[in-house]
């Protein structure tokens, strides 16, 4: 079976026409369908203007949950779930609606839920850092540090027993590479050869404390990683055509039996760690504006349409359309959303 | 019907899970050792070999994760500690996750069945961190499902319910019962959850116990009958869900109540059930509620020092004459002696 992205047949005018799409073109050395890459960008477009429509409707007081946005971090959702099927299993971690938008998550499920309504993707009981969509492969997500990654070694230790060529996939933060979990779980599925791929998104602080206060000068996650004898590769985590090419390695590798992989993504938060702010508009002062200035430029987005148009395969004004066309589709799932049914205080004990 | 201990009850359980559900496995540190878990995990080894019973890396917390990613895709896994005590490692999986994972999902992500066996240490200097009994805090969580067996029957039978169970499910075995010795049925005999066993009726005062402490109430029992004393022994066997029901029934009877559990009283489930008690059978009792466990340390090691750590038979049956309004020094020699030669 083949991946997400070549799953798709039928696609909407504004994707490129069929001729288009099909044309092969050359990236990091790569020959990839056109498709490939903009079915990549569209997946980051819903990610962005999901995300920057809650950070704009949050300060209503109507979304009372606890949410970490993922704006800035779309290319190594949407570059990683290209690369897996759909009956493959994704975890992810409190920052996850990026992964879950990136499996095909519903954007109005996910409204529903940051609304507290009886629609939402966990019925009102999970909130933004307790998704679900297994529909989608998108297993869980959870709050706590390093859960999903012993998880997802563990289903792929199922697939494994059972004999089948599925794979786990296991987003994290470079903060989880300081819990003791993901050395347990790397060890066992070294030693087993579990067909498990640990995906590290690197964004340089946890919560506000920086990367000098946490791991020692020189750190490489991937050296930890190989220490295990996990195979581990660096990439560009802003470059989503470079975290789809290196997660299709890593699948590969774990579908043939060949093992676990680790991909540390170097990318960047834009908003604060939990609320729609920008932290120099809140007067925070433990990231620098021009640090965090020079990361907007190197934006996932802005890098992806560059190459749409340098490829030749769209130009400024459909990408522009496909953003209108996505904005508009996502406010209205939001307006139906803050809509749709409170769930009944009689039903507090269902699914207990 | 034939009789088995209680290690051998676990066997016959384990195997017959796993010959039933292709999905069931076990897990865990020195499973596959030719010591086998005391001998609950050697057959299950030799019918199923090591893909379905295998040994792990000392990683409690995330091998509990593990299990519940394994669960997650359909699996049912039997997650074993040799000790209780280093299940204290994995609380954040097992508490943080397993325990919330259908109602904070909304049902949506479906449910991780997995089955944790953890054993209880005592005596033979044991000491503080080898023989603690974790039911207090487990049970404390809504999702979690915790079970304490006392006879080889129920050492079976719930084992086998909990491989069917829809949550996570924690089984605590005392090490001072795998060698006690019951009727177990041959075949699949499931031990319903979350309903108590009235083990010996009585009509004079009631003893509601756990684990290790039902087979002490029950010498106890005997005890008292000597003393013209009719001693009814409830045995718990489901902390979580709790069978309120058979408790206030036994209450209501009797009248008087000790609660004796193999752990301590502060927030525990002697407290929980006097709490019951005091709640919905206030005006049904002739006595204040006693509780009786472990003294309120941590356990020691010297041998004088663990004599006066753990409660026993006699002190049960001491305690239960002095609820009556028997002088409590006229119970004789009662307790059994501890055959255990260690080291663990």
């Amino acid at each position: 079976m083949s991946n997400r992205l070549e799953q798709k047949t039928e696609m909407p005018e504004s994707w490129g026409t069929r001729d288009l799409r099909e044309r092969r073109v050359t990236v990091h050395g790569q020959a990839l369908a056109a498709s490939v890459l903009l079915d990549l960008h569209r997946s980051m477009q819903r990610i962005r203007h999901t995300e920057e429509t809650i950070a704009r409707l949050y300060p209503q007081q109507e979304m009372r949950t606890p949410t970490h946005l993922g704006t800035g971090q779309e290319a190594v959702a949407a570059g990683v779930a290209a690369a897996v099927r759909r009956d493959d299993a994704l975890y992810s971690h409190h920052r996850c609606h990026n992964h879950y938008l990136a499996c095909g998550g519903s954007v109005y499920r996910l409204a529903a839920e940051l609304y507290g309504r009886v629609d939402g993707a966990a019925r009102g009981r999970g909130g933004s850092v307790h998704l679900t969509d297994r529909d989608n492969g998108f297993i869980v997500s959870s709050a706590i540090l390093g859960q999903t990654v012993a998880v997802a070694t563990g289903s792929a230790l199922a697939f494994r027993m059972d004999g089948v060529d599925r794979v786990a996939v296991t987003f994290f933060g470079e903060a989880t590479c300081e819990e003791g979990v993901i050395y347990e779980s790397m060890n066992f599925a070294a030693i087993n050869r579990l067909p498990v791929i640990y995906v590290c998104e690197n964004n340089l602080y946890s919560t506000e404390s920086p990367l000098s206060v946490r791991q020692p000068p020189g750190t490489e996650l991937c050296a930890r990683a190989e220490s295990f004898s996990v195979p581990a590769e660096k990439v560009d985590g802003n470059d989503v055509a470079a975290v789809y090419l290196a997660a299709r390695r890593a699948v590969d590798r774990a579908r043939s039996g060949a093992g676990p992989s680790f991909i540390e993504c170097m990318t960047y938060r834009w908003r604060e760690h939990v609320g729609p702010q920008f932290d120099h508009d809140a007067g925070r002062t433990y990231r620098t504006k021009e640090e965090f200035d020079l990361w907007v430029e190197r934006c996932p987005l802005k890098q992806s349409a560059a190459r749409l148009i340098s490829l030749g395969l769209a130009d400024e004004r459909e990408i522009s359309a496909w953003a209108a066309e996505i904005e508009k589709e996502v406010v209205a799932d939001f307006e139906r959303a803050r809509r749709a049914p409170w769930p009944e205080a009689g039903d507090l004990f269902d699914y207990l | 019907m034939r009789t088995l201990k209680y290690h051998q009850a676990i066997s016959e359980g384990t195997v017959q899970a796993m010959e039933r559900d292709p999905n069931v496995f076990c897990a865990g540190i020195a499973v596959d050792y030719p010591s086998g878990i005391f001998g609950t995990t050697t057959e299950a080894l030799k019918r199923f070999g090591p893909a379905r019973v295998f040994d792990t890396p000392a990683m409690e917390n995330a091998f509990t994760g593990i299990c519940i990613g394994a669960a997650a895709m359909g699996k049912r896994p039997i997650m074993v500690h040799p000790r209780n005590d280093f299940m204290l490692l994995a609380f954040d999986q097992l508490i943080n996750l397993a325990a919330k994972w259908r109602y904070m999902y909304g049902g949506n992500a479906g449910s991780v069945p997995i089955v944790v066996r953890a054993v209880i240490g005592k005596g033979w200097g044991q000491g503080a961190t080898h023989s603690q009994s974790l039911q207090a805090p487990l049970a404390h969580f809504p999702g979690l499902t915790v079970l304490m067996p006392a006879t080889p029957r129920d050492a079976k039978g719930l084992l086998l319910s909990a491989c069917r169970h829809d949550h996570p499910t924690i089984i605590l075995e005392h090490r001072a019962l795998y060698n006690v010795e019951g009727e177990v049925p041959e075949e699949p005999e499931e031990t319903p959850i979350g309903k108590a066993a009235i083990l010996r009726p009585g009509r004079d005062l009631t003893i509601v116990a756990t684990s290790l402490m039902v087979q002490e109430a029950l010498d106890a029992a005997e005890e008292l009958a000597r003393h013209d004393v009719d001693a009814e022994v409830v045995d718990l066997r489901s902390i979580r869900p709790l069978d309120e029901e058979t408790v206030l029934a036994s209450v209501k009877k009797t009248g008087r109540v000790i609660v004796a559990d193999t752990s301590w009283e502060r927030c525990g489930v002697t407290s929980e059930i006097a709490a019951l008690c005091a709640e919905k059978a206030f005006h049904d009792l002739k006595a204040p509620v006693r509780r009786l466990a472990l003294a309120d340390c941590p356990a020691p090691v010297s041998q004088t020092l663990e004599q006066a750590f753990y409660p026993k038979a006699s002190t049960i049956a001491r305690l239960a004459l002095h609820v009556i309004g028997i002088d409590p020094e006229l119970v004789g020699d009662i307790d059994r002696e501890d055959t255990f030669k260690g080291p663990y």
